[in-house]
């Protein structure tokens, strides 16, 4: 079970805080594979030189495992409704006084006809946490209709039972992002203060749940910056550990969402700087070496651009987080505050003028 | 010299994947300038209706299509997979992979077998991707498919040839082609594997990862071809002490 998991990782995450030295760290990035131990201390090596070798490292396992090559998809918001009180997130049950908003059918399809047309197969289709504005039925059914444009479709959206997996699987699904937000439960109790979200291990388990409904793809993470950073993702690496042995015919993914403060409660209680994003990143690529990164538009241009050949496999492009943004230029604010807004041609140019190849078909309609 | 595989007539001994290329405009002057008549495509990727890459549109004419069912995680999907691979390109050569283990991405032989007893059923050319197992080796031979393709190390590693004691009964006890696919990440790895005995060679990470991917195709298919030209001359046998041209006791031999 996974949250036993997570507790025998406690164990070694407060054992092993202790500093290590540059010989060892060199040692650890050349290893063929590591272990757990081995991905902690990388998390905590605050040390330039081995992030240099750490970077070239994961350059090598990323060209070697998952080629020249960069996917690409894109997050369509279906609705803003949320009944959840999470105290990070502009999203939650008060934070907003404008009215809400959710696409009907028609509208669903303005914006995926938008989205195909920018060359689209991938799409994330997102919801606010609220069961009666968006019930499992009405997703099932954004599902259904996305599955007319788009060969993979990925959902965001609050968790599930098992068998509310299946009707969005048998509607068309192929994946899930489901992000842990915090891996410390305390913490997450804290900050989720009321709706369904609170229940910490309906939601740790959920990933389990929708493999288990038949879900291929499955992308877990930590909000970072909630939480104790380093601990988040130890405990985010030993997720993707364990849901990798368990079920290996999962393609796994994992992202890390950096919380920027977008007129919240509460902003980041450990900020992650650059330096510490970028050693995240290539501490997963050294550990989980065949597992996908996918970095969203959060993150800047300059920092993307960056990460383009350093692990990470997957990105979003041409992004807006409006509920109706594509289809309609409207100015609603979106979920979080976008820092990449470049176009889709853009994105493409400067993916080729790196030497890697913009992907857009991760699977051919008809297989998942 | 040509040579009989899944009933076509090559020359080139050489084929090349494209999943990890940096562009797929690079495939033509690949088959120019390294003589590759063999390319492999994922189905997952190929994109009917695409606006920007399709891998189709690169394809020289002359070339082959092997189609794989790359993400395939059962011998069902790998059916499915195939069936819509031919449609899309009109090849009926597909090399099956199966792959169940995402973290070694490992082949799936038992899954492989039955995907490929399906697939010679249908008509098709098939090629297997398998770990190097001589008892799955024959029974795929017995299965009906066109050639086999075993590992040489875990895909994507450029090892080499790690098992050549598991690959050298393979070709010595099966009758049709054995194409050693994964694992090849320079030119020498290429070489070796043709002076196994091995009748073709496939390659991806190792070009598509070069500074120069049409340069290295160039190298491979050369070793490929200095491999093969060796292995049909026969090689010497490798000793553990020096032997001499001229013997240094023929002056015993005086009244022979």
């Amino acid at each position: 079970m996974i949250y036993q998991e997570l507790l025998d990782a406690e164990t070694l995450y407060q054992v092993h805080q202790s500093a290590v030295t540059r010989t060892e760290l060199m040692a650890i990035v050349g290893k063929d594979y590591l272990d757990r131990i081995d991905y902690l201390k990388l998390l905590l090596a605050d040390d330039m030189e081995v992030l240099e070798r750490m970077a070239r490292r994961a350059h090598d396992l990323t060209e070697h495992y998952f080629g020249k090559m960069v996917l690409l998809y894109a997050p369509l918001y279906l609705s803003d409704y949320c009944t959840n009180g999470c105290t990070y997130c502009d999203y939650s049950a008060e934070a907003r006084s404008y009215e809400r908003k959710r696409l009907d059918a028609v509208e669903m399809r303005e914006e995926m006809e938008a989205m195909k047309r920018a060359g689209f197969h991938s799409v994330l289709l997102l919801t606010g946490g609220d069961r009666r504005h968006s019930p499992v039925s009405y997703i099932a059914d954004a599902v259904a209709i996305a599955a007319e444009y788009f060969s993979e479709i990925l959902l965001e959206i609050y968790a599930l039972t098992r068998e509310e997996y299946d009707v969005v699987r048998g509607a068309g699904a192929s994946g899930l992002t489901l992000y842990q937000e915090t891996y410390d439960r305390n913490l997450y109790e804290q900050v989720h203060r009321y709706g369904e979200k609170k229940d910490y291990l309906f939601r740790l388990e959920a990933p389990e749940r929708a493999i288990a409904a038949g879900l291929k793809h499955i992308n877990i993470g930590p909000l970072l910056g909630l939480g104790s950073a380093v601990h988040d993702m130890f405990m985010a690496g030993i997720h993707g550990d364990y849901l990798q042995r368990h079920y290996p015919e999962v393609e796994l993914c994992l992202s890390y969402p950096r919380l920027r403060p977008a007129g919240v409660m509460v902003g980041p209680s450990d900020p992650v700087d650059d330096i510490r994003f970028v050693r995240f990143i290539l501490a997963t690529r050294l550990f989980l070496p065949r597992t996908g990164i996918s970095i969203s538009t959060r993150e800047n241009a300059y920092i993307r651009d960056h990460l383009v050949g350093l692990g990470m496999t997957r990105m979003s492009a041409g992004s807006k987080t409006t509920v109706g943004g594509y289809a309609h230029n409207c100015s609603r604010p979106g979920q979080f505050v976008i820092d990449d807004e470049r176009s889709v041609a853009e994105i493409i140019a400067m993916l080729r003028q790196r030497g890697y190849r913009p992907e857009f078909c991760n699977w051919v309609k008809g297989i998942l | 010299m040509t040579y009989q595989i899944g009933g076509k007539k090559l020359k080139s001994r050489f084929f090349i994947g494209s999943g990890k290329l940096s562009s797929y405009t690079v495939i033509p002057k690949m088959v120019e300038k390294a003589g590759v008549e063999v390319i492999t495509v994922a189905v997952r990727r190929i994109d009917p209706d695409a606006k920007h890459e399709n891998v189709m549109d690169f394809i020289p004419e002359q070339c082959v299509v092997m189609v794989n069912t790359s993400g395939a995680r059962s011998a069902e999907e790998a059916v499915r997979i195939a069936r819509i691979g031919r449609e899309l390109t009109g090849s009926d050569w597909i090399k099956i992979e199966v792959e169940t283990d995402a973290k070694y991405l490992l082949p799936d032989n038992e899954e492989t077998l039955k995907a490929a007893e399906i697939l010679v059923d249908e008509g098709f050319q098939v090629f297997p991707y398998i770990s190097p197992d001589l008892v799955v080796a024959k029974k795929l031979e017995k299965a009906g498919v066109a050639a086999v393709m075993p590992l040489a190390a875990p895909i994507g590693t450029n090892k080499g040839i790690t098992c050549a004691a598991l690959l050298q009964p393979i070709i010595n006890e099966i009758e049709i082609p054995v194409i050693i696919d994964a694992g090849i990440g320079r030119p020498s790895h290429a070489a070796s594997a043709m002076e196994l005995g091995a009748d073709a060679v496939l390659a991806n990470t190792a070009i598509a990862t070069a500074t120069d991917p049409i340069l290295m195709a160039v190298a491979m298919a050369k070793a490929v071809e200095a491999g093969r030209m060796a292995y049909e001359m026969g090689l010497l046998a490798e000793k553990d002490f020096a032997d001499a041209s001229s013997p240094l006791t023929g002056f015993l031999r005086r009244g022979e």
